[in-house]
């Protein structure tokens, strides 16, 4: 059978490779609808609540570093472009483009996770992680204790996710470094790529939901 | 999936405009526009999101129904929020007062 | 005719021998049997625990078990059957073996994930077993907060995990059939030409798809609260438990449509081939399906109507749930149209799709008092409720899932079962099944309680008459257990197509080859056509 060997034959329940192409990015492409709804439900906690308890939301928010935050999207987004760059190299059959852009992605992913570590031991070392060694001096710290219960939820979750996606692109990079995909053969690619996407959009919310909430009451 | 190859000039003008708004959001974070502060802020994602998902993902050359696919997702999502906003905001109102 | 030669034909059970090419087989249909002995042994614990609760309410004290233990065996109980037997039995078993036969495909889109599928519901059925020989949960299969994350001495996180885990078994499994329906369908097999139970199968699907991540993240949730103290459910600290309820039901309650959608598709294929008919309204039940699916996410805060929920919310609520019923109807109505002037034949599958038909009416019916706000108030937490859901799972889908386990056991194993005994079972099942739940309702209206070890005197006489019930549903669903068995080895011989029904299924051999049919097949006509029957073809039950 196909699997093991250096080529991807066509495998035996589709009756053509463009079936098998089909299938195999619907198949993703529903896997992320599931992916929408798994975070979904942490949205809608977090619509909830900011809803119930917006100032203390706020006062949640404006504890956290919104350089690191924005640098942080900033690096995502960079290796969103990057994972494009890397199904375009893949598409036109540039082994070496393509490797090389995987390579990125990664250290940008993993640079983001440095620096969501760097701001998780921040707020830890300020008595800010939700549990019993949270303080808060400051109206309502019980809502504001949920506020970093569900920053810590949502984040840890996405964390682990671009922990997993690190994981996907290497066996990538791996595969493509031994020639496993034939040239202009970038279904894997494409489809490792689906992925890390969704992970940067899921942070596109994340990043104003918990880092703007109210900036400009921050002032003064 | 259609053929087509999204070029690289295409992905670095993407790139370009998703640094550009994020600078914006940021920025605008710090003005005090009251309750609209929120709506702008998931105005500007969305649209981001909206970029990644047509462009980076290919959505804008896909077939019919992966885009129905991905519409559905977040309709379903719309639904749950939706509702659950339904009770939580009204659960102080008193049925046959108008309150 | 059934000849020599094709009983020792190649065919998906034959082909290769050895523990190795079923563990790690790709074969959807090997598969299929897997799980059928997974989901066959969850069904005789989860039953364990259902007989212990019916000892103990024989009396109306609590003197079998403590308190605390029963609390743990109507949890297990529920957990068991609703993850490890209800959701998983139609679609993991029959849907696997018959999706891509019924499309007249090779193989689902993903064989390897599908494989993947079944060791991940296993490792999940391992942690719960583990859980609860470890000491059990007492929480309840809804796991309420604050009870869950603060209160409770039980297992809750181990629970959890094994039930999120089986969560993806799930997933991988409806997304498998979204795939296969929507890009492997044979030529000439257009959406209108597809077999109503592939229609209920896609609904399912898109159900497993959309609802069981929601799940996954409360549990998820839920272990994190309990492990760190979180607060998100605290009230003290301004957490909402019914937002918890919330995100569980919007999940929980489109369960119950995974759960009875697959039912309907099962007794709509039995309709038709035992009155020999085409279906009356074919574009009706097929919509009706996707239309179940989609009303059935909108209704989840019918279970919150006492729970502190807004009363506007719970009028929104009421008025979906009463929309809801009206596909399910519109299902009853088309499947006695069929019936009306069809050549109908008595045989065990039909006996439970008539069973199907009569049982399921009753539950939805009493669903639509359940979705009246005042009534509600009256019953809830009531046995009524437990009569309801009882009459729809069991009376519902448990029988349509054993008149298609009866109706394409030949199919799947080259046998046929001993119809005498069957029709038995059936009957059996029937009366046990009316014994042991009629009197629920009655109970719940009188005001018993649900998931109390004890109750007043005068609630007595209709609980031995329930606990009687139960322990001749049992024998109803041992007797399958035994001659099914003994069929592999002494039945009869099954023929290609034993009923004489139409489906592509029953062109091709009895047990199918391992690509399922020597070569492809073309779709010319709509389905359920009935050619006047050959003589070797019908059994006459």
């Amino acid at each position: 059978m196909a699997s093991g060997t250096r080529t991807l034959a066509l495998r035996h329940q589709f009756a053509s490779a463009e079936q098998q192409k089909d299938a195999s990015t619907l198949g993703m492409w529903i896997f992320l609808v599931t992916e929408i709804m798994f975070f979904g439900g942490m949205f809608c906690m977090y619509t909830v609540y900011r809803s119930l308890y917006a100032t203390a939301f706020g006062a949640g928010s404006n504890h956290l570093d919104v350089t690191l935050g924005a640098v942080s999207t900033v690096v995502l987004i960079a290796s969103s472009f990057t994972m494009a760059l890397a199904v375009n190299s893949a598409e036109t059959g540039n082994r070496r483009a393509l490797i090389t852009n995987l390579i990125i992605t990664i250290l940008l992913a993993a640079g983001f996770l440095v620096t969501e570590m760097w701001e998780w031991y921040q707020l830890h070392q300020e008595h800010l992680m939700p549990g019993s060694g949270f303080r808060f001096e400051g109206p309502d710290p019980g809502h504001v204790q949920i506020f970093f219960s569900m920053y810590f939820s949502m984040t840890g979750l996405h964390a682990s996710h671009v922990l997993i996606g690190i994981g996907l692109l290497t066996v990538t990079a791996i595969r493509a470094a031994r020639g496993t995909f034939p040239a202009g053969y970038s279904t894997p690619i494409e489809i490792a790529g689906l992925y890390w996407h969704f992970v940067d959009l899921v942070w596109i919310f994340l990043f104003p939901l918990y880092y703007l909430v109210a900036r400009h009451a921050a002032h003064g | 999936m259609t053929d087509h190859i999204v070029s690289k000039k295409t992905y670095a003008l993407i790139f370009a405009t998703l640094l550009v708004l994020t600078g914006v959001t940021t920025a605008i974070g710090y003005v005090d526009l009251g309750r609209m502060n929120v709506v702008v802020a998931l105005a500007i994602a969305a649209f981001k999101g909206v970029l990644v998902v047509l462009f980076f993902m290919h959505l804008a050359y896909s077939r019919r129904l992966t885009q129905l696919t991905i519409v559905a997702a977040f309709l379903w999502l719309s639904l749950l929020i939706a509702l659950t906003l339904a009770d939580i905001w009204s659960r102080g109102w008193i049925v046959g007062t108008g309150k | 005719m059934v000849t020599a030669t094709q009983a020792t034909r190649e065919n998906y059970l034959n082909v290769n021998y050895g523990v190795k090419s079923w563990l790690l087989t790709e074969d959807h249909k090997r598969i299929a049997l897997m799980y059928l002995v997974a989901i066959t042994f969850f069904f005789f614990l989860g039953g364990a625990f259902a007989t212990l609760i019916r000892l103990e309410l024989l009396t109306p004290q609590g003197d079998l078990v403590s308190s605390h233990t029963y609390n743990k065996l109507f949890t297990l109980h529920g957990i068991i059957m609703v993850f490890l037997f209800l959701i998983p039995a139609i679609p993991a078993t029959l849907g696997n073996f018959l999706v891509p036969i019924m499309l007249g495909a090779k193989d689902l889109a993903f064989p390897k994930i599908n494989l993947a599928s079944w060791y991940v519901f296993m490792i999940g059925g391992l942690f719960t077993m583990y859980a609860m020989l470890a000491g059990g949960l007492d929480t309840g299969w809804t796991f309420y907060t604050p009870l869950s994350t603060a209160y409770s001495n039980g297992y809750v996180v181990t629970t959890g995990v094994g039930i999120f885990i089986i969560g993806f078994s799930s997933i991988m499994t409806g997304l498998n059939f979204i795939v296969t329906i929507h890009r492997m369908r044979a030529p000439g097999l257009t959406w209108f030409r597809l077999p109503l139970f592939i229609w209920s199968m896609y609904a399912t699907s898109l159900i497993m798809v959309l609802g069981t991540p929601v799940l996954a993240v409360t549990i998820l949730l839920l272990a994190v609260e309990r492990l760190f103290g979180l607060g998100i459910f605290d009230p003290n600290r301004g957490g909402d438990p019914v937002l918890f309820q919330h995100l569980f039901w919007f999940y929980s309650h489109p369960a119950v449509y995974i759960m009875v959608l697959p039912a309907m598709g099962v007794v709509s294929e039995l309709v038709c081939a035992f009155s020999r008919k085409k279906v009356f309204g074919y574009n009706f039940i097929a919509f009706s399906s996707v239309a179940i699916a989609v009303l059935g996410f909108l209704v989840w805060g019918h279970h919150l109507f006492v729970a502190g929920q807004s009363v506007y919310a719970g009028m929104i609520f009421s008025f979906l749930s009463f929309m809801v019923a009206i596909p399910s109807a519109v299902k009853v109505f088309n499947w006695t149209a069929t019936l009306y002037r069809g050549s109908i034949s008595y045989q065990t599958p039909m006996l439970y799709a008539f069973g199907f038909i009569g049982l399921f009416t009753i539950g939805g019916l009493t669903g639509l008092f359940l979705a009246t706000l005042g009534l509600d108030i009256h019953v809830t937490d009531t046995y009524f409720i437990v009569a309801h859901f009882h009459y729809i799972m069991v009376g519902g889908t448990l029988m349509a899932y054993l008149g298609g386990m009866h109706y394409w056991w030949p199919k799947m194993t080259g046998r046929m079962y001993p119809e005498g005994w069957s029709k038995l079972s059936a009957l059996i099942v029937f009366l046990g099944f009316n014994l042991t739940f009629f009197p629920q309702f009655i109970l719940g209206y009188l005001g018993m309680p649900r998931r109390y070890h004890a109750y007043p005197e005068e609630f007595q006489v209709l609980n031995v008459m329930s606990s009687a019930g139960a322990s001749v549903l049992a024998v109803g669903y041992l007797l399958p257990m035994v001659y099914f068995i003994w069929s592999l080895r002494y039945g009869k011989v099954a023929p290609d197509n034993p009923w004489g029904a139409s489906g592509l299924e029953w062109q091709t051999t009895s047990p199918p080859p391992p690509e399922n049919f020597e070569t492809t097949p073309v779709i010319t006509r709509e389905p359920y056509i009935f050619d006047p029957p050959v003589p070797e073809e019908v059994k006459v039950g």
